[in-house]
């Protein structure tokens, strides 16, 4: 069967050790987790986690399905063929040389990327998008130098209940 | 009114009906050990964790309560690890208490701290740190709630001494908490396709497993099939869920299955398979499982469902109220099985039956094990309740033991863990002190946990050890004789103890036979005692379970031994 990425949206009780349990369970059975992001929702008790996978459509019912057991779990739903938006952020910072500068302040006004922060030997740029834009941009930055990245795993929202 | 965590444990388990806790103390439990003293709770000391958390489980499987343990921090937790997931394999409710150090030495590397939740989070159906005392009691009886409810399980509860020692105004009108129940929901359109399917159907079969006695379906499950003469095989867990004796019954199926009941699962066009998970044991290679066959699958628990096999119609459920459901609606829609095809099909069984019988060759000079579980079977008229080790002798018993009650077979499946036997048994008899319970060990695994005879001895629990002795690792060693060229490599156990000696001096009574012609006696004496015993039967060194299915192989390709000794 055709493996796929997968943007899984789980529910669970904001107890100890919740995110150990959903982890550990994935990581136990020989699933892979390609990208993590957890926080609480409007409800303090009640967190959020956003993972994604990648597998053929039996392996991501398996999944949901062993997630499903664990008893802090409240719902688990597969976003990818639901119509939702889904963003994720890199932080990326660039070495600024005399060779350098001038390229890298370029591709930043041509681009549209957001300067955070910028001294005389670096500049941190933000950016936002789905993972498509994100890679997009990332291949850009590449040539100027980029010293290290940190990378959010993606978030996703339904447009609907 | 204000009471101490140790006297709010106590008070929740009486709550919970705890008739009987399976514990060992230490240092982190010594203020619940203090409170146990003014208790009427009974407690079992046993003489290793490991037994403790077996001897719960034995108890939870023979009468489907909530078994429950007790040990201390450190060690006494690392020690119940192998017993909480032999029950988690088998999907079995246990309570297990540990100790642990005080909050603020929590990961501080402290005297016997261990993270116990975090070693036992893959091996649990849940559990629970209790951080402070508000928590204490909704925590406990949240833990007894999981336990039992839904797919079962063990659930463990770390309680850290000082939140034992803390006061609290305990109140069980305030206690809350989550309900995990699965709520039944009828699917009429799919008993309609069960009716198409067994209309459809010419050669029908019903596959039932551990969670028809975990769901109490065996009577609707029995009703089922003898109503609509469908007959039945069963996984290893599954053994008692229907009479053993009926003729319906096929025996179990898999590795050591019966010659007809692999056969009847390779040539059904139609299998009912209830509570039951496909493990590889049962199922051979997963091509050629049941290719005939469109399958129905009933299980409380979604991630069962099309997990190993594919599944033509999976209904996730509880196996009573599915069962139920099911026989209402075929008797509503007046079903009947066509005479003519449902004949022909269990002519068809009966000739398999009649080819390949279930077979073993007992001379005059050395015992053989089956012979021993058979006369074991005519001595008890089936009225006994039966543990077992694991290995070959588990095998013998699965085979040659017609169990025709739930709850009366009570043995490691998933985990396949040695040293089960002895103390399970110890757990099946303080639930049922007046009923005969036998543990069928193995020379090895008896050496797992041989220490609880002191356990039954101290106590009077008296649990019969029908020891199936053959001087080797006998599972291991009949794959070494068949994969392995006979090259017998650390299998042989013949530097034993004397296990007649070592029982004496436990302080139980040691029986031995070494010819067939003493099988009858020895098991005569010792079943009449009413003191532990423990019956050392020598028997053939290098007997083999027949038939085997080769491990990935086909169902339906089975080596069935050597065809001269079946007479
Ligand atoms: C704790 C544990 N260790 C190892 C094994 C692997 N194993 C399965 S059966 C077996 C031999 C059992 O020997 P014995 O109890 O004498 O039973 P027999 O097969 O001889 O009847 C072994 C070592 C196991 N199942 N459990
Ligand atoms: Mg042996």
């Amino acid at each position: 069967m055709e493996k796929k990425d997968h943007i899984i949206s789980i529910l669970v009780h904001n107890k100890p050790d919740v995110l150990a349990r959903v982890a550990g369970t994935l990581g136990g059975k020989g699933y892979n987790i390609d990208s993590l992001c957890v926080n609480t929702t409007t409800q303090n008790d009640i967190s959020k986690i956003v993972m994604t996978t990648s597998g053929s459509q039996t392996t991501i019912t398996r999944i949901e399905n062993q997630l499903q057991r664990l008893v802090d779990v409240i719902s688990v739903d597969d976003l990818t063929n639901v119509e939702s938006i889904h963003r994720e952020m890199v932080l990326v910072r660039l070495n600024l040389t005399a060779e350098n500068s001038e390229a890298v302040k370029n591709a930043v006004d041509t681009n549209k990327w957001k300067v955070i922060v910028s001294g005389d030997t670096y500049v941190i740029i933000e950016i936002t998008g789905d993972k498509r834009q994100v890679d997009f941009s990332l291949a850009r930055l590449e040539p100027l130098g980029i010293t290290d990245i940190t990378r959010t795993g993606l978030v996703a929202l339904t447009l609907e209940d | 009114m204000k009471l101490k965590g140790t006297e709010i444990f106590l008070k929740v388990l009486e709550e919970e009906k705890v008739d009987i806790i399976f514990g060992y103390p230490g240092g982190a439990v010594l203020d619940l050990y203090d409170q146990l003293y003014q208790s009427n709770l009974r407690h079992i000391l046993v003489r290793h964790e490991q037994g403790a958390v077996h001897a719960a489980d034995g108890y939870a499987r023979a009468t489907g309560k909530v078994g429950v343990c007790l040990v201390t921090s450190g060690p006494g937790a690392t020690n119940t690890v192998t017993g909480i997931a032999t029950a988690n394999m088998d999907s079995i409710p246990l309570v297990v208490f540990t100790g642990q150090v005080p909050t603020g030495l929590i990961g501080n590397d402290a005297f016997q701290e261990c993270d116990i939740t975090g070693i036992t989070r893959p091996c649990t159906k849940h559990n629970f740190l209790v951080r402070n005392i508000e928590e204490l009691a909704s925590t406990i009886k949240e833990a007894f709630h999981i336990a039992r409810s839904g797919r079962p399980g063990p659930v463990l509860v770390d309680l850290p001494k000082n939140v034992m020692a803390a006061q609290y105004d305990y109140d069980p009108a305030n206690v809350k908490i989550r309900n995990q129940e699965a709520v039944y929901k009828p699917a009429p359109k799919k008993m309609a396709n069960v009716l198409d399917m067994l209309n459809a159907a010419k050669k029908p079969l019903i596959m039932t497993g551990g969670g028809v006695i975990l769901g109490k379906a065996s009577d609707e499950l029995t009703l089922l099939a003898r109503k609509y003469e469908i007959p039945v095989t069963g996984t290893l867990m599954g053994l008692g869920s229907f009479p053993g004796t009926d003729p319906l019954w096929l025996g179990m199926l898999g590795m050591h299955g019966t010659y007809y009941a692999n056969m009847a699962v390779s040539h059904c066009d139609f299998m009912l398979a209830v509570g039951v998970r496909f493990d590889d044991r049962v199922t051979g290679s997963i091509e050629t499982f049941a290719s005939n066959a469109k399958i129905v699958h009933i299980d409380i628990d979604p991630s069962s469902i099309n997990k190993n096999v594919t599944i033509d119609l999976p209904i996730i459920g509880d196996t009573k109220a599915t069962l139920k459901d099911i026989l209402r609606f075929l008797e509503e829609h007046h079903y009947i099985q066509d005479a003519d095809s449902r004949a022909e099909w269990l002519r068809e069984l009966a000739e398999w039956r009649e080819k390949v019988p279930l077979s073993y060759c007992q001379n005059d000079e050395v015992i053989k094990p089956q012979y021993v579980i058979e006369k074991l079977q005519k001595l008890t008229k089936g009225d006994v309740l039966i543990t077992t080790d694991v290995g070959q002798h588990q095998m013998w018993t699965a085979q040659f033991f017609n169990f025709d009650r739930p709850n009366t077979f009570v043995s490691s499946g998933g985990l396949g863990t040695m040293g089960f036997g002895l103390p399970a048994a110890i757990g099946v008899k303080c639930a049922f002190p007046d009923r005969q319970v036998v543990a069928i060990a193995g020379d090895g695994s008896i050496q797992m946990n041989i220490q609880e005879l002191a356990t039954a001895a101290q106590y009077n629990i008296a649990v019969k050890v029908v020891l199936l002795n053959n001087e080797f690792l006998g599972m291991p060693r009949q794959w070494q004789e068949m994969f392995y060229n006979k090259r017998y490599s650390h299998t042989d156990m013949t530097y034993a103890p004397d296990f007649v000696k070592l029982a004496e001096a436990f302080g139980v009574i040691g029986l031995r036979a070494t010819k067939p012609a003493e099988v009858e006696t020895v098991l005569e004496q010792g079943l009449a005692a009413d003191k532990p015993v423990l019956m050392d039967f020598r028997i053939s060194r290098e007997e083999c379970v027949y038939p085997m299915v080769h491990p990935g192989g086909s169902i339906n390709q089975m080596t069935l031994g050597s065809r001269e000794m079946i007479n």
